[in-house]
């Protein structure tokens, strides 16, 4: 079967000043459909760059990437953006809703730019909210929600466009531990609806919910496999879980 | 595709910070202000001009001897054949005496008062006007025996029948450089307000011949050809031309023995120069306009910046360049449209205000006519148009910024 995400030999070299730095650094992965996959690693493991490449918000210095079987790793921004708006969803620690508008007007949004008719989109993006339980909600602005309602408008915005993948970063950083535990039942239960979620985290505690961990050390793969091996979130020498977030 | 959403975006925005808003306009509502009362100023002038032009007669030619080296000019009897010769174009022909005398009744001097020697011809009896747009109010005009035999006999107009007569002129007398003239006719009353001295209603119509007699010339010096239409007036000129210099025996005598001119080319004229004034008006006035466009850029790249974020968020909802360009370009557009309906509302005011005390006075100076300061539909869709596309035009750089923002960065963006 082919796989849904594979990244081969996936390099990404920043050059900062007169240091070269390879932020990942000859990474292989693949991702099948259907799985709920946590990437982990500390500040500067290389994770936030590996979710952008895997997100098609940026492309690698080499390697290839194909999503869906599709090679992206070539696109330009307008084809990156077509890609990003048709098979992904987003879900960010600030929630990074738009203040001025609704929330349906919100979660409508990736319908929108796919072109979506505005009486089906606003249908679409009910059942969405519907979904996280926030039919209600629709008229209000995000500023009206708490903390958790917000992050649940986000996932309501994620789903509204049918992604095959959902990409997870940090999504409980900014929640406290309750809503935070909520969230990521919510993504539990969207793996078991069949759908695939790659989740970003530096928190071994909610990495460990997901079914595969992939932990990254200065951009390259240390570990990959079952979240319920011990070895899975054994810290690396020298590191510290809790030193910083979401970089 | 996200027209409507752009729009509502563009009008939430500006009623959430309104100080802010009202200052980014204010240069476009000044322009396109200022734009709309020059507009509408020269509008009212054209239609004024417009106005007595009508009134006077579009086909209106005027012919004026300076004389040749014989001291020599043609004869009436010379125009009325020429006319004659020529009816399919010119249509009447009278002579038109400027006539510099005293006029008094009993103690009361008019010297004020616009004295014309004329002849029958002058008054077209089945329209009911004079050559020069005057109406009959009561008795009659001068007729051919009144020119043959120099009658003393005259027709005055409204301002004099009540000012030396009380209202009751027929058949009364008043002196003309000491000759007693009866009044056989009173003209209509043409000034809407008040009648002045030296006004279009103070002025006399004597006959011609008598006219010359009281100057004690021979000449005829001036007159009034009618064409059938204003556009055959130009043809009419031509052939008075060809006369006239047949006449004084030489190829081009226009300005040195003659002049002739018609009123299609008065008002053209006078069109023409009020037309370079208000290019002149309105081009400083898109300096404003200009300077509005400088203002919504300025304002629209804050806004790009204070957005990056949402713009990055957009983005990575599979927003591609040109959704984020066309929000900010409609943002911009839509910024400046509203700056110029407000822009139109307030130079229609301030146009209606200058116009209601300027046209007071010109309908005053001009005897009549009435001055509208009102914006044309093609002044109001121009300034519209054109202020919309400053917005599209200034909005395009910082919408372009926007566009190009890497989406990544854009996220971090705090």
């Amino acid at each position: 079967m082919e796989h849904l995400i594979e990244l081969k030999n996936v390099y990404k070299i920043y050059q900062m000043g007169s240091e070269t730095v390879h932020a990942l650094d000859g990474v292989d992965l693949t991702i099948d459909q259907g799985e709920f996959v946590a990437i982990v690693g500390s500040s500067g493991s290389g994770k936030s760059t590996a979710m952008n490449i895997i997100g098609c918000l940026d492309v690698p210095t080499s390697g290839t990437y194909h999503l869906g079987g599709v090679d992206v790793s070539t696109m330009d921004d307008d084809q990156q953006a077509e890609i990003r708006n048709k098979m992904l969803g987003f879900i960010f620690q600030q929630y990074n809703l738009i203040p001025k508008l609704s929330v349906l007007e919100n979660v409508e949004l990736p319908l929108l730019y796919a072109g979506v008719d505005s009486s089906e989109r606003r249908e679409r993006a009910l059942n969405s909210l519907e979904r996280v339980g926030l039919r209600d909600k629709g008229k209000n602005l995000p500023s009206q929600l708490s903390g958790g309602q917000q992050q649940r408008v986000s996932i309501a915005r994620a789903l509204a466009g049918d992604p095959s993948l959902i990409l997870a970063d940090e999504p409980t950083g900014a929640l406290d531990s309750r809503t935070g535990r909520e969230v990521l039942k919510f993504l539990k239960q969207l793996h078991q609806e069949g759908n695939t979620v790659v989740l970003i985290t530096h928190d071994n505690s909610i990495a460990v919910k997901a079914e595969r961990i992939v932990r990254l050390q200065d951009g390259k793969i240390i570990y990959d496999g079952d979240s319920r091996d011990p070895r899975a979130v054994v810290q690396p020498h020298g590191e510290d879980e809790d030193e910083e977030v979401g970089a | 595709m996200n027209f409507g959403q752009s729009f509502r975006l563009a009008i939430k925005s500006l009623t959430t910070s309104k100080m802010r808003a009202l200052l980014t306009m204010l240069g476009i509502i000044i322009g396109v202000g200022a734009v709309i009362v020059i507009l509408s100023l020269g509008n009212g002038l054209t239609g004024m001009v417009q106005q007595q032009v009508d009134k006077l007669g579009i086909n209106m030619i005027q012919a004026q001897f300076f004389g040749g080296t014989a001291d020599m000019l043609p004869d009436p009897e010379d125009m009325y054949d020429l006319v004659e010769a020529n009816a399919d174009i010119l249509t009447g022909v009278s002579p038109y005496l400027g006539v510099n005398a005293v006029v008094r009744h009993g103690s009361d001097k008019f010297d004020r008062t616009s004295l014309y020697g004329v002849s029958e011809i002058m008054y077209n009896a089945s329209t009911g006007y004079t050559i020069d747009g005057e109406q009959l109010a009561k008795g009659r005009f001068i007729s051919y025996m009144d020119v043959e035999r120099r009658e003393n006999i005259c027709i005055i107009g409204a301002y004099l029948e009540q000012e030396a007569f009380d209202g009751d002129a027929l058949g009364k007398q008043l002196s003309i450089d000491g000759r007693p003239l009866t009044v056989v006719g009173v003209l209509k009353r043409n000034a809407e307000l008040e009648m002045l001295p030296g006004s279009q209603d103070d002025q006399i119509y004597i006959p011609y011949t008598t006219a010359l007699e009281i100057m004690g010339s021979r000449w005829v010096n001036l007159y009034i050809f009618t064409s059938t239409s204003g556009e055959t007036a130009d043809a009419g000129k031509r052939i008075i031309e060809a006369y006239l210099n047949d006449f004084f025996r030489t190829d081009d005598g226009m300005w040195n023995y003659f002049y002739i001119t018609t009123m299609a080319e008065q008002a053209n004229q006078i069109n023409a120069m009020m037309g370079v004034a208000m290019g002149v008006l309105v081009a400083i006035a898109a300096i404003s306009l200009l300077v509005g466009g400088i203002g919504i850029m300025n304002i629209m790249l804050v806004s790009v910046t204070e957005r990056t974020r949402e713009i990055g968020v957009r983005k990575s909802l599979g927003a591609k360049r040109r959704d984020i360009r066309s929000q900010f370009v409609i943002e911009a557009g839509t910024t400046s449209a509203i700056g110029g309906i407000l822009g139109i509302g307030f130079g229609w005011m301030l146009a209606k205000g200058i116009g209601a005390v300027l046209g007071g006075m010109l309908s005053e100076n001009m005897g009549g006519g009435v001055f509208d300061a009102t914006p044309t539909m093609g002044a109001i869709l121009l300034s519209f148009s054109v202020s919309v596309g400053i917005g599209i035009l200034f909005g395009y750089l910082p919408a372009n910024k926007a566009a190009k923002l890497n989406p990544i960065d854009a996220l971090r963006y705090d």
